[in-house]
């Protein structure tokens, strides 16, 4: 039985996950800002198998309360073993490209919140020598496009940070695990049009088990678009600013 | 949350485009229906034809989660959009079984509520609203009731098999049958004629699961030559399933694959192969769901999809008239190879539940204008014999078929309005036979 930690429990990856785990009975802790919603998933998840499930709603913008967060992560788990960072939101570029305020709050959301959560986690499984991180990043980060480069900057600086984590823990039996999810078809994403490309967050979170399992580095999820993004990046630029996408 | 798309029902015919609206929560779905004018709840969109298809469409795809389980006492409360399938994955290892369950277990609970869904075990356990304790439903006032058999019992018996028309069914309590192995011991039976078949069921009227794959294309004195499957949980042999996808096809295939040679074949060979009186342990997803194995097999028939055609007919003179409908079937030489026949026990309460005491049958026809008119001339017959169709199935039913073969639609009618249903809640399906 592991021990884990889920926060940003009601985004679709994260519960595909949480059930998995429920499904061969873990015992989750289960963070996020919608009460209601994550008492729901609870419930869920105690019939689906879990050896318990406890929850703590709040804002993660908060950073003050990332701490505490944890501390109470720690007395309802009795120690953690994994960590999933899965909370965010998909920004809307074009209200960002004309206000300041809402492109800091969409990389507050995305980058900074988790990097304060990455900081303490870390620290603390460094200190014990063992423990495994999973974040949900995004292929957004890999490269910058004008359809939406500021969520896609957040997520850079998740994987990038999260790169340089990896390198400093490993020493420490701490495992890194940075996911990179293609186009999943979830509430965040549901005002996009649908294609062959997109996956459910079910199959997703499989990946996303895998992947903590086997402790490995980075993931894109599905595995083809490690191809895709292969090519996005290698466009030279002289010819990528021409193309809109 | 709103998207404009293409929709249609498993047969893949009619299609049309609706607003889709996807509520993640039970909050947000009841203000999501109170947006609307008039607004249908959709699941996993298994009804075959345009049931469960209108302008606005309110998809329970992310109202899916389970809300309690007594192992002790086999009582499961879940969400609407919670699929078959994976209450079963929770409730078998634990030793319990669906009281009912439909040939697929990709349909919701919500779903089979709402088209009071029948099994194998229809001649004894009944239809699935029969094994519903409670559940809550959202009106079209705004107002969310519990209702049950004894509260509310003409709302629940409205909405039990009401197809969605009465309100948003959003969670249900369900009593489940208690297993002690995940096996079926399996008999089949070989009838080498209508006759034989029917006889069969007679004579087997104590199994707990019976069906028959009925062989639509064969004549004469073979006429309803049928291959009787018949089921029993085991008693040993653990409590592991193995709900795992196996194949899926990939695109619609190219519509002369299935043609009456090929299904002539298919069905030459699947009685040939058959073995009259065979005993077999057989594991619960494949005696109950051999389809489910192949993911979107309705692709088969081809980017134009097909009609099924579900029909009851009374007992009295059944057998009989099952020969009639079958000769007509036969001579159009339209039929598909997956055809099933079933004896149904007694009737319910349910005011549009479709089983009643007797026969059904039900087949698939390729979608073409031929099919349509073959389906047409089988429900001037059906209407004749006292019979009737399945509204699930249906996707051409004339409202004058409806009114005459369901004679309490005009109660139903009653029941919604008293409850804020009529306006609000509507189907393609429903307009068409002249509900309000």
């Amino acid at each position: 039985m592991k021990r884990i930690l889920i926060i940003g429990a009601t985004s679709a990856i994260a519960e595909h996950c949480a059930r998995i785990w429920a499904a061969r009975g873990d015992a989750l802790h289960l963070v996020a800002r919608n009460e209601q919603h994550v008492q729901v998933i609870a419930s869920d998840l105690k019939v689906r198998g879990a050896s318990a499930v406890t929850t703590n709603s709040l804002d993660l913008n908060d950073m003050d309360k990332h701490e505490e967060l944890l501390n109470v992560a720690d007395d309802a788990l009795d120690s953690v073993d994994i960590v999933l960072i899965a909370h965010g939101t998909l920004s809307n570029q074009k209200k960002c490209e004309f206000s300041v305020e809402e492109t800091l709050k969409e990389i507050q959301t995305n980058a900074f919140s988790t990097i304060s959560l990455l900081t303490l986690i870390s620290n603390r499984f460094e200190a014990r020598k063992n423990g495994t991180i999973c974040v949900i990043s995004s292929v957004a980060g890999d490269r910058g496009r004008a359809s939406n480069y500021v969520y896609g900057s957040a997520k850079a600086m998740v994987t990038a940070f999260t790169s340089g984590l990896r390198q400093r823990l490993h020493k420490s039996n701490v495992a890194v695990v940075t996911i990179k999810p293609g186009f999943v078809d979830t509430p965040m994403t549901s005002e996009l049009k649908k294609g062959v490309l997109w996956a459910k967050p079910s199959d997703v979170a499989k990946g996303v088990v895998r992947a903590i399992n086997k402790k490995r580095s980075e993931r894109y999820l599905p595995s083809f678009w490690w191809l895709i993004m292969m090519v996005i990046k290698k466009i030279p630029n002289s010819i990528f600013k021409k193309l809109f996408f | 949350m709103t998207n404009l798309a293409k929709i249609y029902g498993w047969g893949r015919y009619p299609q049309q485009d609706a607003y889709l609206h996807t509520p993640t929560s039970c909050v947000s779905l009841e203000l999501t229906a109170k947006q609307q004018n008039s607004v249908l709840a959709r699941g996993m969109g298994r009804s075959y034809g345009d049931s469960a298809n209108a302008l606005n469409v309110l998809q329970t795809k992310y109202i899916n989660h389970f809300i309690e389980f007594d192992k002790a006492t086999g009582k499961l409360t879940a969400e609407a959009g919670i699929t078959l399938r994976e209450i079963l994955e929770v409730i078998v290892p634990s030793g319990w079984f669906l009281p009912v369950t439909p040939g697929t277990s990709y349909v919701t609970l919500g779903g089979a509520i709402a088209s009071d869904v029948h099994g194998k075990n229809h001649h004894i356990a009944g239809t699935f609203g029969q094994h519903v304790m409670s559940l809550t439903i959202l009106l079209g006032t705004g107002e969310v009731l519990s209702i049950s058999p004894q509260n509310y019992a003409d709302l629940f018996h409205a909405t039990c098999g009401g197809m969605g028309l009465t309100g948003i069914i959003m969670s249900a309590t369900i009593q489940l049958i208690p297993i002690r192995s995940s096996l079926i011991s399996q008999k089949t039976i070989k009838a080498d004629c209508i006759e034989a078949a029917c006889e069969a069921f007679e004579s087997n009227s104590d199994a707990t699961y019976s069906v028959a794959w009925i062989d639509c294309l064969s004549k004469g004195k073979s006429l309803g030559r049928s291959v009787i499957m018949l089921g029993e949980h085991a008693e040993q042999g653990g409590l592991e399933i193995d709900t795992r996808q196996k194949v899926s096809v990939p695109f619609s295939a190219p519509s002369v694959l299935l043609n009456s040679l090929t299904i002539k074949a298919f069905n030459t060979a699947y009685w040939h192969k058959s073995k009259h009186n065979l005993n077999q342990i057989v594991g619960l997803i494949s005696y109950f769901y051999p389809l489910d194995a192949v993911g979107e097999w309705n692709r088969l028939y081809g980017k134009n999809g097909f009609v099924q055609f579900q029909c009851v007919l009374p007992k009295i003179d059944g057998v009989a008239n099952m020969r009639k409908l079958l000769t007509e079937i036969s001579n159009s030489g339209k039929g598909s190879f997956l055809a099933v026949l079933k004896q149904f026990g007694t009737c319910n309460k349910n005011l549009l539940s479709f089983p009643t005491e007797g026969y059904t049958l039900a087949l698939d026809f390729k979608a073409s204008v031929t099919a349509i008119k073959i389906v047409k001339k089988l429900e001037d017959m059906v209407v004749d014999m006292g019979g009737r169709l399945y509204l699930t199935k249906d996707a051409v039913m004339q409202e004058s078929t409806f009114k005459a073969t369901y004679p309490t639609w005009e109660k139903f009618e009653e029941v919604r309005e008293q409850y804020g249903a009529i306006g609000k809640f509507s189907s393609t399906q429903s307009k068409r036979l002249g509900l309000a």
